[in-house]
């Protein structure tokens, strides 16, 4: 028993002497369980496709990238104790993640005191860079799409008066509104009257019948595809025969199943379109189908993106050094991933082009491209 | 004239939605009469039923045609109801089942344990339908297949009445029926009714009461998974989690007409759905679930027994 025991132990020592000098660790928090565990699965399934491709092509510096995954559950709280565990126990090099802004701004602070660079794909909230020099994200920012939908209402779909439907319990949807209203009416056009709705309502024809008597020319819903759905399903059958238009929370497919050919015709604001046709779009969505036998999603394009951003940061820093790491990712100017060219600005938030998606014949298109 | 329309519009959307309110409420309220106990469960129940009509309409898809009619013609009016009224009569007796099942598994071995343990025991098995249906199923949100084309009716000049809102109200009124001549004219009906009068009485006249229990149980559980199905055709979206707030409203509309009571719970269902849509046409979205829980502190603390109820005073 004891020389078994003794020779277990000589083994482990050897495994971590062989996995230090042969690994980078790498440390990824997502809700991979739980209410929005839709979210973290695609982005984690796109660290996974990035990582194994950098692998397979040798590596960086002569290592392997090793991924240690850990899950939020989708818990407050969770995150926090999750990246806490990746820096002390694994000594992870550098995190990514959270999917969701109120989880990365609970975990966020603890990569910043313990001077580990963190980057998050998906959480659009200003607050989150702000909270120190170690923390990016490579998603463009609320500001962003509500200003640039503004601008296509108003000067593509030619839109005077609009119409506007908020969900009260988001602050996503608040700020949206926020910022589109801004835009909108500093180009010279009006918003008629607003409603709004909670998360998790089916039933929207009290809000939809005054939308009927005031005629807009389009109805602006800032919200999540699940609801959205349903609004613009009862909407069409009522009677509403004008475009709606919304952001990055309508990107599901469920969107589509739920909604049917109601959301014909209607457009929003995205990050990615697996419909693009640029080289580097078309061998990603091709890999990732390979994998997974399924179309990549919006989370699985920006963890993808936000994987291969954070090797080539490695790459460039010549070391798998924290504070030299977070040196050389701060350096990407003009990164070309498949979300678009990434370049970070002195708050670490990427400068992006978004795109304007409109789904047509049940599927979605892109309508136009935005610079950043 | 635009101003009367809207009105009457929104009244219709307050009596369609009240109406399922209606159904589920009935649920508790006869539960409660023939056992004094509130069964947390029930609103679960409402979402197994719209889970049931998921799941069971693909297996007729082909046979009645499903989701390929774009809307009702004379023609065609009477194939489509009998192939969402086949769904609707499956979903009702799989849950019935289910509602049977849970009493004689979780319910009726603590019968004669203090009332607490039983109504604990309801909240555990409400949190137990949810998180095994998001595990089996996923916690996402599926869309319903069409069982009936969803269209406004014809010739009502401007109100807009949708055929899936007719379908709920007329079925709500077809089901309130048959249940009074259930409960009124049928032996299993008399026997509930004696239950809830005086359960030792009942069993002394040589009623068999678990049959009785079983009974109500399965009643209260159909009438839910019908509200399930109706509200999944008119909005397609179905979550394990959809039957948390409807359930608890329910609850709300039992006691508004005094639980116990029948007619009341209908009642209180309707009162329920009409108040919250009135809430939010008129400009308060954010109180639209507040204000079922307003309507309950104001009932209980200006009069308990509900609208329909009468005082019961308790025997020393």
């Amino acid at each position: 028993m004891p020389v078994r025991l003794l020779s277990g132990s000589i083994f482990f020592l050897q495994l971590t002497v062989a996995l230090a000098t042969s690994s980078i660790k790498v440390g990824e928090v997502d809700p991979l369980s739980g209410g929005v565990s839709q979210f973290g699965i695609g982005c984690h399934q796109g660290y996974v496709l990035a990582f194994e491709q950098i692998n397979a092509a040798g590596g960086i510096l002569g290592q392997k990238i090793e991924l240690v995954t850990e899950d939020d559950q989708s818990k407050p709280g969770q995150s926090a104790t999750a990246v806490r565990k990746l820096i002390t126990q694994d000594k992870v090099v550098a995190i990514l993640g959270d999917a969701t802004s109120s989880a990365t701004l609970e975990s966020a602070p603890i990569a910043q005191s313990d001077k580990i660079p963190m980057i998050t794909p998906t959480a659009t909230n200003p607050r989150i860079t702000d909270v120190g020099d170690f923390i990016f994200r490579v998603c463009f920012l609320d500001e962003f799409q509500g200003r640039v939908l503004a601008r296509f209402a108003r000067e593509k779909l030619k839109a005077q008066k609009i119409f506007t439907l908020t969900d009260v319990k988001q602050d996503y949807s608040v700020d949206l509104l926020k910022f589109f209203k801004d835009e909108f009416t500093s180009l010279g056009g009006s918003i008629i009257g607003e409603q709004s709705y909670s998360t998790g309502d089916t039933d929207f024809r009290a809000q939809l019948t005054p939308i009927r008597v005031a005629r807009p020319d389009a109805v602006y819903v800032p919200g999540y595809y699940q609801e959205v759905a349903l609004i613009i399903k009862q909407g069409r059958q009522i009677g509403l025969r004008m475009p709606f238009i919304g952001c990055d929370g309508w990107a599901n497919q469920a969107l589509i199943a739920i909604g049917g050919k109601a959301i014909d015709g209607c457009f929003f604001t995205n990050h990615f379109s697996p419909d693009d046709q640029t080289p580097v779009v078309k061998s990603f969505v091709t890999n990732y189908q390979q994998k997974y036998g399924a179309m990549p999603d919006t989370f699985s394009a920006l963890g993808y993106d936000a994987a291969r951003v954070l090797a080539e940061g490695i790459r460039r820093a010549g070391s798998s050094n924290s504070q030299a790491v977070r040196d050389a990712v701060s350096q990407t100017a003009g990164f070309q991933g498949v979300t678009g060219q990434i370049s970070f600005d002195a708050k670490r938030n990427a400068s992006k082009p978004g795109l304007i998606v409109t789904v047509k014949d049940g599927r979605f298109e892109v309508a136009e491209k935005i610079p950043p | 004239m635009d101003k009367l329309i809207e009105v009457l519009q929104q009244l219709v959307n307050g009596v369609s939605l009240g109406s399922i309110y209606a159904l589920i409420a009935l649920g508790y309220t006869m539960v409660y009469g023939v056992l004094r106990f509130i069964n947390f469960a029930h609103g679960d129940i409402y979402m197994l039923g719209a889970y049931s009509g998921f799941l069971l309409a693909p297996l007729f898809a082909q046979t009645f045609k499903f989701g390929e009619f774009d809307t009702f013609t004379p023609e065609n009016t009477l194939f489509i109801l009998c192939g969402a009224g086949l769904v609707m009569v499956l979903s009702m007796a799989i849950c019935a089942g289910i509602g049977v099942l849970i009493e004689r598994i979780a319910y009726r071995p603590l019968r004669e344990r203090p009332r607490l343990n039983v109504l604990i025991t309801a909240i555990g098995v409400s949190l137990f339908l949810q998180n095994m249906t998001q595990y089996r199923l996923g916690a996402d949100p599926k869309a319903f297949p069409q069982l009936i084309p969803v269209h406004v009716v014809e010739g009502l000049g401007n109100l807009t009445i949708l055929t899936s809102q007719l379908a709920i109200i007329i079925a709500t009124v077809i089901l309130l029926i048959i249940l009074r001549f259930v409960v009124m004219r049928t032996k299993l009906g008399l026997a509930m009714r004696a239950l809830s009068l005086n359960p030792t009485a009942c069993s002394i006249m040589g009623v068999n009461n678990d049959i009785v229990i079983s009974f109500t149980f399965a009643l209260g559980s159909a009438l839910a998974a019908a509200a399930g199905i109706l509200v999944s055709m008119d909005s397609p979206s179905i979550n394990p989690l959809m039957g948390n707030l409807p359930g608890i409203k329910a609850f709300v509309a039992a006691v508004l007409g005094g639980i116990g009571n029948i007619p009341g719970a209908a009642l209180g269902g309707l009162i329920i759905g009409i108040l919250e849509t009135f809430v939010v046409a008129i400009g308060f979205p954010q109180w639209r679930d507040g204000i079922a829980f307003a309507v309950l502190i104001v009932i209980l603390l200006f009069k308990p027994t509900g609208i329909l109820g009468r005082v019961e005073r308790e025997k020393v």
